[in-house]
């Protein structure tokens, strides 16, 4: 009997192929909306990560309650035992520390006298050493608009549209007007490497970006920084384990009376991001719960309709004696293998679509153009756990509630009805 | 005597709701028919023929009183037990012939076997002996489509006889074919009926069907016009 339903499947494709066709277009779609949503959310993430959050960040505490200020008097010390101690406990980790500071700077003509002035947002991070992380974190060499990347001590980059607005070209002097850890006026000669446009209009309005060794030497901040970032490898945000280190860091190191003793921020735990993450969190959620509910509608009906098609060949088994039960049950039994293997293909082409988009993603730059979002300009899938078996909800449930329902009709109905209905 | 009784309805009353007004399909029929009878209800459309046919073949359920096949009344059976006297007593043959498509011939012929659990080789044997009956066991690896009109109802016939059913019921078997092919399939019929003694159940309103009858049972607006059985076998074609 199962090698005649077999045989049946195969045969006839309108049971077989189309049905298994339509949960494999579904369960794809399911499958790479997922990818999708999820790699859109983590991109969004990583922005901020990459910027300024990173996964975790480390800061003093008082700094921690005053960090829109860029107080570099309240800055960590001694953060050169700090790194090599985080280093040592969390080998699963990249650390990088950076300066946050504010300052003056000021374009002198010819005979040294002030040109242009302008306020400046610095960014003081490892760029000099080829092998620092900041080099992928912030793309620099893809953001160089003129000149080139830093090569030595005292090269910096400063953004674009600062440059214009100052009229600086790469290769020009500037001096950096700031004041040093301990309060004192601070004055320090760059050289202007390259212009850079981020695409962030926080950064683009007046950054300066110069080797952390130097920044700590021109505020008196040797072996000192505002902070310290945290990646995770796979360079994804992982919202329980950072939240859960950060936890542990601070139960070990931080003094709850020492303003100056360190404590760890999980990146939804700065700036308002925990909001952020949970309104993106929810807004995937309902859009991946709409888009299954669609799906699941759509195979249902197609086992619906699959179902009606068949009524001839359901009166002919009830009339040669087929108990009615039976019948239902084989029908469910098509539907489930039917919703296995659409999920299976399904799935698997969904992972396809959504490897081939994480690893190459899709380039949004020309609509970012005016704005000002901190988004990256490649968009990538992100595959996860749950892709792999997300599908099978949509496509074996719905399909087999849909053969389920609709042959529901083969009980209700007399079985002479069955054939009226083939005959008109 | 009585046990030759196959099928007794009483007072049968089908009535199918239609909006305000019921429809009365068939108003107290009282028949009775006999291990090898050979049988037509005839009528004209609508006259209640096909209606009378899915109650004795416990397709369809009665309004009002009853219908006994086999010793059981047909109102009262499960799911289960009406599917169990279609499989093993009851074989059907339509109008349309409704063969499975995309099964062969073979194929078709073996499912009601498949029901009941008869094992391969004697499956093999019982389907191969009924095809021989209807002259098509060299078709038996086509495919209905690949069948004329003709052919398609002897498989429906082989189909309906491959359980050596008691009682076979033709719902108009020959409104789709022509004449040659209509003698064809009846005179197939009359040999099983008097070589196996399969009772024949018969719905139409052919004159080349009702001529082989021995029995014309004429249905007028769902009630029992007449009911004479013939004795003398008109000339055939
Ligand atoms: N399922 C149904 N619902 C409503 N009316 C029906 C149904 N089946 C049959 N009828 C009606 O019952 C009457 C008898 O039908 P039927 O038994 O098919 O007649 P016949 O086979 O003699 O042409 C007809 O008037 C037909 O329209
Ligand atoms: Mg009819």
């Amino acid at each position: 009997m199962i090698k005649f339903l077999i045989k049946g499947l195969l045969r006839d494709r309108s049971k077989s192929l189309f049905p298994v066709l339509t949960v494999t277009a579904g369960v794809t779609l399911v499958v790479f909306a997922i990818c999708w949503v999820g790699g859109v959310q983590t991109n969004m993430m990583s922005a901020s990560a990459h910027f300024r959050t990173g996964h975790v960040k480390i800061m003093t505490r008082a700094y921690a309650e005053q960090s829109d200020l860029l107080p570099v008097d309240l800055a960590l010390v001694g953060t050169d035992s700090l790194l090599g101690h985080l280093k040592a406990s969390y080998p699963g980790m990249i650390w990088t520390q950076r300066i946050l500071f504010a300052g003056l700077l000021d374009v002198p003509d010819e005979s040294g006298e002030t040109r242009e002035q302008g306020t400046v947002a610095g960014i003081a991070i490892s760029v000099l050493d080829p092998g620092s992380p900041e080099h992928k974190f912030l793309e620099m060499e893809k953001s160089i608009v003129r000149g080139r990347m830093p090569q030595k001590s005292y090269d910096c980059l400063i953004s674009e549209t600062f440059a214009q607005k100052l009229k600086v070209n790469p290769g020009d002097e500037v001096t950096l007007i700031g004041s040093t850890m301990f309060g004192a006026m601070s004055m320090t000669n760059f050289t202007v490497a390259g212009t850079v446009r981020f695409g962030i209009s926080a950064l683009d309005r007046g950054a300066l970006i110069a080797d952390i060794t130097d920044v700590q030497t021109a505020l008196d901040m040797d072996n000192g920084a505002s902070e310290i970032l945290g990646f995770f490898t796979d360079d994804i945000y992982h919202r329980e384990k950072a939240v859960d280190l950060a936890e542990q860091f601070n139960i070990k190191n931080t003094d709850p009376d020492g303003e100056f003793s360190p404590v760890m921020l999980a990146l939804e735990q700065q700036e308002g991001l925990a909001g952020m993450l949970d309104m993106v969190g929810m807004m995937s959620s309902v859009i991946i719960t709409i888009f299954i509910v669609v799906m699941s509608i759509v195979l249902w009906n197609a086992g619906l309709m699959g179902n009606i098609r068949r009524y001839g060949e359901i009166g002919v088994r009830l009339a040669m004696g087929e108990a009615k039960g039976h019948l239902y049950r084989s029908l469910l039994l098509e539907a489930f293998a039917i919703g296995i293997f659409g999920s299976l293909i399904g799935t698997v082409l969904g992972l396809i679509v959504s490897f081939y988009l994480q690893y190459h993603g899709i380039d949004i730059t020309s609509f970012l153009k005016d704005s000002t979002i901190m988004l990256p300009d490649v968009m990538r899938a992100r595959v996860t756990s749950s892709a792999y078996f997300i599908g099978f909800l949509p496509g074996v449930c719905a399909t087999f509630l849909g053969a389920a329902i609709s042959g529901i009709g083969v009980y209700k109905r007399q079985t002479s009805q069955l054939f009226k209905e083939l005959e008109v | 005597m009585e046990n030759d009784i196959l099928i007794q309805t009483k007072d049968l009353v089908k009535i199918y709701p239609m909006g305000s007004q019921d429809l009365v399909a068939l108003e107290k029929v009282n028949l009775t028919f006999k291990k090898g009878e050979f049988a037509a209800l005839v009528g004209p459309s609508g006259s209640g023929k096909t209606t009378l046919l899915n109650i004795i073949g416990s397709l369809d359920t009665p309004t009002r009183g009853s219908a006994i096949v086999m010793g059981l009344e047909v109102e009262k059976l499960s799911h289960k037990k009406s599917a169990e006297l279609r499989n093993k007593h009851i074989g059907f043959i339509f109008q349309t012939f409704n063969l499975l498509p995309v099964y062969t011939v073979y194929e078709n012929v073996e499912f009601p076997l498949l029901l009941s659990d008869v094992p391969a080789s004697e499956r093999k044997q019982r389907v191969m002996q009924a095809l021989e009956w209807v002259k098509l066991a060299d078709r038996h690896r086509s495919k209905p489509n690949q069948l004329s009109g003709g052919q398609s109802q002897r498989v429906a016939v082989a189909r309906a006889i491959v359980k050596m059913p008691s009682i076979v019921l033709a719902d108009e078997p020959t409104a789709n074919l022509d004449a040659e092919n209509s003698h064809n399939v009846m005179q197939i019929m009359e040999g099983l009926n008097k070589e196996l003694g399969m009772t024949f159940i018969f719905s139409t309103h052919d004159e080349k069907v009702v001529q082989y009858m021995r029995r014309i049972i004429s249905l007028d607006d769902g009630r029992v016009a007449k009911d004479e059985f013939v004795k003398s076998v008109k000339k055939r074609v």
